[in-house]
């Protein structure tokens, strides 16, 4: 489905809700019937293992467990407020997981989103051949767990195992990965990412109107220049959506770490706030805390898709109002 | 999806024609094709190595893995690897297997069920409050998942079912994206003619959903089947954190338990990579299969 199919199916759509209500509308009894039983089951798995958990952590992060009488008394859950946030928030071990989440960030999404869009832009130009047989051995990755991703460039990164690094070395390269794991986990996930995000990309160029390509041709625009000041402006929600959702995710930076480990020393058991979140609960079980960095990981999150939106909204809406 | 097919047809014989009518004026910076090929070819090589590796590395045995050696048709040991696989810890690498085939395939089938449902019921009826209560759902899309998942381990120790089947089954099955994705699908394979038809005919709403609804729409139900089938397959940090019973296990979480016993015993090297190898299999099968499901569900994600 292209972007525009999709556009006329929608307006289709929205003119043939108005027919239905109206072959509905005479029957008014059991009218909400059939969807209350529709939307029934979705709507229960979501509020059991969405909202009730959101509001239970919420919750849960307004308590801190004490021990009275020197630490050997009865454990008391007592009512602390925000003081699991200042904790968090007041921790350096925290705050520096979402330093190295912002350097991940930094590094990883120009990287990537800079990849697979010029991969997109190159299976659009007309010279490129076998365009099916290219999207799917990029898309392939994504088809491997991330875990085990991890696991395969954990290992292509270890000297002695690598065939990699062993070959870049005999030409005089030495590149020591483990010891870096900044761009280690960055690599893993532009492998894993960079053709799915490249499909979304190619997408949307192939839907683009043919006509203002030719009419850019007709202009005297070359293929680099069309693809620039043409393709790239024209398919720019995709774009954004593309760097949310990969903000999004970068957020819950978890496995890949994980797995690295075990190989490299550099990476600490806290070296994300998920990370901190993860041994708050399971190393220290301090509930209290694990559930105040959760919620603070699910605002930020939030806050970062609000800000984005708002930020590409205005910028477009300013445009049309110039265009006027 | 048929029609993203000779679109992409169309849209190669157009930019053909339009390659051929300018071919006379040729530009300095002009990339040739030589090099808009090779750059893809590199690129595909950087994505496919990986996979190359583990394909020979499977078989392996453990000197040659880790002293990097190169495989020779005379020291594959797929075989043996795969023997080992089944008999190490009495076979329990092939009940994680089935743990995975079980959480990923029927949750993936009963939540594209429950995420059309919820889709249709959107796209199909009007009542009140409708956008409002679609915004949450699309709330729901933003939230991530791993900070859902350890607020869900909380709640589940609290009821006493941390440590079940059911700890990572239930949660497997909400998918709001997928309830977006159906309601797109909806709107763009049921025409509303076919359902007034049907209420002309006296069907009862839920009879029409079952009988036409859903049968209209079921490339979109396979694609979200397909998106949720992966994301249960690679979840990782959920199982993590619920699951402590190994016979609960799915294979992500017991490659990651074995992996992290290579420091102290190497012969688990071949057991995770050839296990990893076979981990693999299912969803590249499914993704070359089905290629046009899981374009179309990328490309009705780009519409938002």
């Amino acid at each position: 489905m292209s972007l525009r199919t999709a556009d006329t199916a929608r307006t289709a759509g929205t003119a043939r809700t108005a027919g239905t209500a109206r072959a509905v509308a005479p029957r008014r009894r059991g009218r909400y019937g059939a969807p209350a039983v529709l939307l029934a089951p979705f709507l229960t798995l979501f509020t059991a293992a969405t909202l009730v958990p959101i509001g239970y952590a919420v919750y849960l992060s307004l308590f801190t467990e004490h021990r009275s009488g020197l630490g050997f008394g009865p454990v008391q859950t007592v009512f602390t407020g925000l003081g699991n946030y200042t904790r968090a928030l007041g921790d350096p071990v925290f705050r520096g997981g979402f330093t190295t989440i912002a350097e991940y960030c930094l590094l990883y999404i120009p990287v990537m989103v800079g990849l697979s869009l010029t991969v997109a832009l190159l299976l659009d130009s007309a010279l490129a051949r076998a365009k099916r047989f290219f999207q799917l051995a990029l898309f392939l990755p994504h088809a491997v767990p991330g875990i085990i991703a991890a696991l395969i460039w954990a290992y292509l990164y270890t000297p002695g195992i690598s065939p990699v690094v062993g070959a870049l070395g005999s030409a005089g390269v030495h590149v020591d990965l483990l010891g870096h794991p900044l761009p280690a986990v960055v690599n893993m996930a532009v492998w894993e990412w960079t053709g799915y995000n490249m499909v979304i990309f190619f997408a949307g160029l192939q839907a683009l109107p043919r006509e203002v390509l030719e009419a850019a041709l007709v202009d005297g625009a070359g293929p680099l220049r069309t693809a620039l000041s043409i393709k790239l402006p024209l398919i720019k929600a995709s774009i954004t959506m593309v760097c949310l959702f990969t903000l999004i995710g970068s957020l819950q930076l978890f496995t890949e770490p994980m797995i690295l480990q075990g190989a490299s020393s550099q990476v600490t058991t806290n070296w994300t706030p998920n990370m901190f979140a993860y041994s708050a609960a399971f190393g220290r079980n301090d509930y209290g805390l694990a559930a105040a960095s959760s919620v603070m990981l699910a605002l930020a999150a939030a806050a970062l898709s609000f800000i984005v939106t708002r930020v590409t909204r205005t910028r477009s809406e300013r445009r049309t109002e110039a265009a006027r | 999806m048929s029609a993203v097919a000779t679109k992409e047809t169309d849209t190669a014989q157009e930019t053909g024609a339009v390659r051929s009518a300018t071919a006379g004026r040729s530009r300095p910076w002009s990339l040739s094709k030589t090099a808009v090929n090779g750059a893809l070819v590199l690129v595909t090589v950087y994505t496919l190595l990986p996979l190359g590796w583990l394909l020979t590395a499977a078989a392996k045995n453990t000197p040659d893995l880790l002293g990097g050696n190169g495989l020779t048709p005379s020291n594959v040991h797929l075989v043996q690897n795969l023997h080992d696989l089944a008999t190490q810890d009495g076979g329990i690498y092939f009940r994680w297997y089935l743990n995975s085939l079980l959480y990923a395939g029927l949750g993936a089938l009963l939540c594209a069920l429950v995420c059309v449902c919820a889709g249709y019921a959107f796209e199909v009826y009007r009542f009140r409050g409708k956008e409002k209560l679609f915004g949450l759902v699309l709330l729901g899309v933003l939230v991530p998942t791993t900070a859902l998942a350890l607020p869900m381990y909380l709640l589940a120790s609290e009821i006493g079912v941390v440590d079940t089947f059911w700890a990572v089954f239930i949660p497997s099955l909400v998918f709001p994206f997928g309830v977006y994705l159906s309601r797109v699908f909806c709107a763009g394979y049921i025409p509303g003619e076919v359902l007034e038809a049907a209420r002309m005919d006296g069907a009862k709403e839920l009879r029409i959903f079952w009988s036409i609804g859903l049968r209209m729409v079921m490339p979109g139900f396979v694609t979200v089947f397909l998106f949720q089938f992966t994301a249960i397959w690679n979840n990782f940090f959920l199982p993590l954190v619920m699951l402590s019973n190994t016979k609960l296990f799915p294979v992500s979480l017991g490659l990651y338990v074995w992996n992290s016993q290579t420091h102290g015993n190497p012969e688990f090297y071949p057991l995770v990579v050839t296990g990893s190898l076979l981990a693999v299999v299912p969803l590249v099968v499914a993704f070359v299969a089905l290629q046009r499901h899981w374009k179309a569900g990328l490309t009705a994600g780009s519409v938002k």
